[in-house]
């Protein structure tokens, strides 16, 4: 019968195409031929390497290892074991050891899971001994973080288990492992991890090793992380601990020549050992948790203040470079500055009556006269969107709102408007140079984190350019330079323009604002900063006592140092800031510091009262809403 | 009535060989699946390789019993079986127990029956039955739409269980259909709606609506260039043609985007290679798949195929037992079962074609094309070729009811075959 035929034709058609399947499947194809990685019949081991070591810019070792022991289990290989003996061996009690096997078999029966984390060094001695009685359990050695010198956490950041989000993204970790989740453990995780090495070991059916796979040519040897020098003098840094006692701020230091980061501070900080160990989850749930002094937040990096009066210094540059001003144009001040019908900007300078001029005006912080000259500025274009876009540019040439490119994984942009911004506030043109006039000072919409301000700082130092500031001196011994940090930035106001400015400056502390802060010998340039700062509490808002603020650079004419200082609340920049930025370059440059009165008494001086006083103010206006 | 002293007397040894020779190697392929350490003890009933073993016993029990019985019996009585067996399925929607989604399964003490393994063969049988009686033409209206009717009812009662991937093998009888005397123009739309269905599924509607006018229009312009009077008398077929294929087209896409369940669309797409997802709905296959091609060229032996021993594809030991054999015994033993299988499909169509009733003919291509349907399915699944239907592999897969019911169909085929001499 031909219609058969088709039946034939089926069949073999059927049997052919199986048959070439199968033979692309077994034999040809090779992207179906596991690599014995995901053999089930081969296990892979890893030998982990040392993470590298972090040094500071001096050779003082700032992070080391040690080593821990997790006792692991497989629970599909536990056989039934003398759990009495078991649970006295690693100081647990029953319940616990059975909570903890179903937890391990809930999370696979297979792969290895840390059944007892980090036995102490004379528990392992001891386990070591007895471990092969007890199936489906062994010790992993695992190297954990210590910490010589107790400070910097916000800049070495922590180590931690890799989660979900990253085992599925970057497929060299696995589960258990450390990962460097914040500052230079994260932003140079892959330097100073190195590379695990990986061992394959053939096992039999029985689950039994019987040796290396294929003799160990898929086998590599673990390579060593890379030890890290840092910028970071941690002289100074521990030094500056001393001096924020109690206070709430960030305080950044940078080399104005390299821009390498000498000191970057918050407080309150917290001991990075903290964040290891068998101690570390209790304490991460206290550090994480506290919203009141927000230990974890990097004031350094990530707070936004208002500049304050240390802006009037970017104000004057700017109105030299607009040719609005030169250093002779003076201004008068009458207590303050009197715009439109009715605004009034109030002012402390002290010299109602006398014609002020650039000099004067910065060292005495003169806020009539900078008001002057930001509405110079300003006015100088046709409208005031074109003349905020100029301000702008200039004042971003500097740095500020930007994230400067730092090699650190946190941070903050800030704010530095612009004519647009002012259009969506104000549209339709309704606003001109004086609706602004608040940026003269520091203070209105602007915003910078102190180490903007610290960059700020060293741009002026380098009379016009500075270098992205960066905390990465030196990988492993290698000599070689990162591009990225020594290209130097340029400002936009030309160098000439900077020497009367930072005269001004040097007489902050010879007769200005910070001259109870004065070093016998040091040429210091500074300027002080007293920064209005209001929150929304409950829908209204409050004033707070003002931040202390302060910047300066040392020597004048050769700069080693910039800094800038921000103590949250700290009445005004004379107060606190700038003494703690004086006893800073005093300690940096001379190594020792004279002035034991004023070290005292910043050292001792707290600010508790003060942010107990403000949590207060927050619970009162958030009760009364 | 004539009296036979030996039930063996005439049957084809050939395909007791076959028989016996997948029997044994899927038990084989079943004790490697199921092995457990420590558990050495061949005839064990707690384990399943060792009631497999006592399913294959009683099988051979039950080849006795069809042996024993009068050809004419099956004849005679197929009506009463069919209609037995529709009642069978009926009652799982009342005394039927839910195993895996599906109310197949009557359930006797410990073990379990599944009665839509039983009504293939009734089906076969009714089917021979009724296609044997004078003037049924398949070639008329009125025998098409019975003899569909006979595979429907319990298609469709098998897929209310719901177990779509047994009712789909009473598809397969179409063919049986076609080689007696159906019209090859049936097949024809058949295959060409199953083709418009996988490209529609693959390319969207959109895509598929332009390939398909575009072929016509090229077909008929090369008619017209031949023929230019058969346009005259046919346009209506020509207009209708493009309508019905559009209207297949828009339908398709509605029925799979809004009839179909997710999980069925995510088999159509793994398949088609739409679709990645190894660790969720194409879990099963791409371990099936990882399973057969790390046996190699020889496999790595009996009992030492790891991904086997550590139960790493789902289901090894029913719908799935292929890859334990693909694994152990590589392409060698696994191109070897299909040749096998193919041999013994071969040696069915021999065996069909020398029947001499119609009956028994009938019987056997049906036999032979359920045979062939499994095979196909099954193993198409196992390789990644096919998208996952849940069927079982005949003799290899794990269960009583199957093995017997593929027994029962086998040896009543056997039965009728080794009679074939007394019939005229």
């Amino acid at each position: 019968m031909p219609r058969s035929f088709l039946v034939y034709v089926l069949i073999l058609f059927v049997g052919i195409a199986y048959v070439g399947r199968l033979y692309f499947l077994q034999i040809h194809d090779d992207s179906y031929r596991q690599s014995p990685l995901n053999n089930s019949a081969v296990t892979v081991k890893y030998v982990y390497p040392n993470r590298g070591f972090i040094y500071d810019r001096n050779g003082v070792l700032l992070v080391a290892n040690k080593s821990s022991y997790d006792v692991m289990i497989v629970p599909k290989d536990v056989k039934p074991l003398d759990t009495v003996g078991f649970c006295e061996m690693l100081k647990i009690d029953k319940e616990e050891f059975i909570k903890r096997f179903h937890k391990a078999k809930n999370y696979s029966p297979r792969i290895p899971s840390v059944f007892v984390p980090q036995v102490s060094k004379e528990d392992y001695a001891y386990l070591q001994e007895k471990m092969y009685k007890f199936k489906g359990f062994y010790i992993q050695k695992r190297f954990i973080r210590e910490y010589p010198i107790q400070t910097a956490p916000n800049v070495f950041g922590y180590l931690s288990e890799v989660n979900e989000s990253i085992l599925k993204n970057r497929p060299y970790y696995q589960l258990g492992e450390l990962i460097g989740y914040q500052g230079i453990e994260k932003e140079y995780e892959e330097l100073l991890r190195g590379k695990k090495g990986v061992q394959y070991v053939q096992k039999n059916r029985f689950n039994n090793e019987i040796g290396a796979y294929k003799n160990g040519i898929y086998d590599t040897l673990p390579v060593p992380g890379q030890d890290l020098t840092l910028s970071l003098d941690i002289a100074l840094q521990s030094y500056v601990d001393k001096l924020m006692q109690n206070k709430r701020g960030g305080v950044v230091a940078i080399e104005p020549s390299s821009g390498e980061i000498l000191t970057l501070a918050t407080y309150p900080t917290y001991n990075p050992d903290m964040l290891v160990g068998r101690e570390r989850s209790k304490n991460t749930v206290r550090l994480f948790n506290d919203t009141i002094s927000k230990p974890m937040l990097d004031r350094s990096l990530q707070a936004q203040y208002p500049p304050g009066s240390p802006f009037k210094i970017l104000n004057g540059l700017i109105g030299l470079q607009e040719n609005v001003i030169t250093e002779e144009t003076a201004f008068y001040c009458h207590h303050g500055y009197r715009y439109g019908s009715s605004g009034f900007m109030g002012c402390h300078c002290g010299m109602s009556g006398y014609p002020i001029r650039l000099n004067t005006g910065v060292f005495k912080s003169c806020n009539a006269y900078f008001a002057n000259v930001y509405r110079k500025i300003i006015e100088k274009y046709d409208n005031p969107a074109e003349g905020m876009d100029v301000w702008s540019k200039h004042v971003q040439s500097f740095g500020l709102g930007n994230y400067l490119g730092y090699d650190l994984p946190s941070g903050q942009k800030g704010l530095v408007p612009d004519g647009a911004f002012y259009d969506r506030y104000y549209p339709n043109g309704r606003w001109r140079s004086v609706t602004t006039i608040s940026n003269a000072i520091g203070q209105g919409e602007i915003l910078t984190t102190p180490i903007q301000l610290a960059n700020m700082t060293a741009a002026i130092a380098n009379r016009g350019y500075f270098y992205s500031p960066h905390l990465l001196k030196k990988i492993g011994d290698s000599t070689k330079t990162i591009p990225k940090f020594t290209k130097r930035n340029y400002t936009t106001i030309k160098p000439e323009y900077f020497e009367p400015v930072i005269e001004g400056m040097f007489n902050v502390f010879e007769m200005g604002t910070a001259r109870a802060s004065r070093i016998e010998g040091i040429e210091i340039c500074g300027k002080t900063g007293t920064a209005e700062n209001f929150s929304r509490v409950g829908g209204k808002r409050v004033q707070f006592t003002d931040h202390s603020i302060f910047i300066a650079f040392a020597p004048k004419d050769d700069p080693k140092i910039a800094i800038a200082v921000f103590v949250e609340n700290g009445y005004w920049g004379a107060r606190w800031a700038a003494p703690i930025a004086s006893l800073m370059i005093e300690k940096y440059l001379t190594g020792e510091v004279k002035r034991a009165a004023l070290e005292k008494r910043i050292m001792e001086g707290s600010l508790e009262e003060e942010y107990q006083k403000q949590l207060q103010i927050e619970n009162y206006v958030a009760e009364k809403k | 009535m004539r009296r036979r002293n030996n039930i063996f007397k005439g049957v084809d040894w050939i395909l007791i060989i076959f028989y016996l020779i997948l029997v044994f190697f899927g038990w084989i392929t079943i004790y490697s699946a199921t092995y457990v350490e420590g558990q050495a003890f061949v005839f064990n009933l707690n384990s399943n390789y060792g009631r497999q073993l006592f399913f294959i016993l009683l099988s051979l029990v039950l080849i006795l019993v069809v042996l024993a019985i009068d050809r004419r019996f099956y004849e005679t009585y197929s009506g009463v079986f069919y209609l037995i067996s529709m009642l069978s399925l009926l009652g799982l929607f009342v005394f039927g127990k839910n195993i895996n989604g599906a109310t197949s399964w009557y359930s006797l003490g410990s073990f379990s029956l599944q009665p839509s393994e039983f009504a293939k063969a009734a089906t076969c049988l009714a089917l021979a039955n009724f296609l044997n009686e004078r003037g049924r033409d398949l070639k008329k209206l009125s025998t098409q739409l019975k003899s569909f009717a006979i595979i429907l009812v319990p298609a469709v009662l098998i897929t209310l269980q719901p177990d779509p991937g047994s009712a789909l093998v009473y598809g397969a009888l179409v063919f049986v259909f076609y080689v007696f005397g159906l019209p090859l123009f049936y097949l024809i739309i058949g295959f060409l709606a199953v083709t418009l269905f996988l490209v529609t599924l693959y390319f969207g509607y959109g895509v598929s609506l332009l390939i398909t006018f575009g072929l016509f229009t090229l077909f008929f312009v090369v008619l017209f260039y031949y023929n230019k009077v058969y346009f005259r008398h046919n346009w209506i077929v020509v207009v209708s043609i493009y309508l019905f294929s559009a209207l297949f087209i828009f339908s398709v896409d509605y029925v799979y985007n809004s009839v179909f369940e997710q999980r069925h669309r995510d088999r159509f797409d793994i398949v088609m290679g739409k679709k990645k997802d190894d660790q969720g709905i194409g879990y099963n296959t791409n371990q099936s798949m990882i399973t057969i091609a790390s046996g190699g060229i020889t496999g790595k032996g009996f009992l030492q195929g790891d991904r086997t021993q550590g139960d790493f594809v789902p289901e090894q030991e029913t719908d799935y037992i292929f890859s334990a054999v693909g694994e152990e015994w590589g392409f060698l033993g696994s191109a070897l079962v299909v040749m096998v299988f193919v041999l013994f499909l071969l040696r069915l169509i021999y065996v069909a074609e020398r029947q001499k009733s119609r009956f028994s003919k009938v019987y056997a291509y049906s036999v032979l094309l359920i045979f062939f349907f499994h095979f196909t399915i099954n193993i198409g699944m196992v390789i990644g070729l096919l998208p996952t239907i849940g069927i079982p592999l005949p003799f290899f897969s794990y269960g009583g009811s199957s093995l017997w019911g593929f027994t029962l169909l086998l040896f009543i085929l056997v039965r009728l075959d080794a009679d074939r001499i007394y019939e005229w």
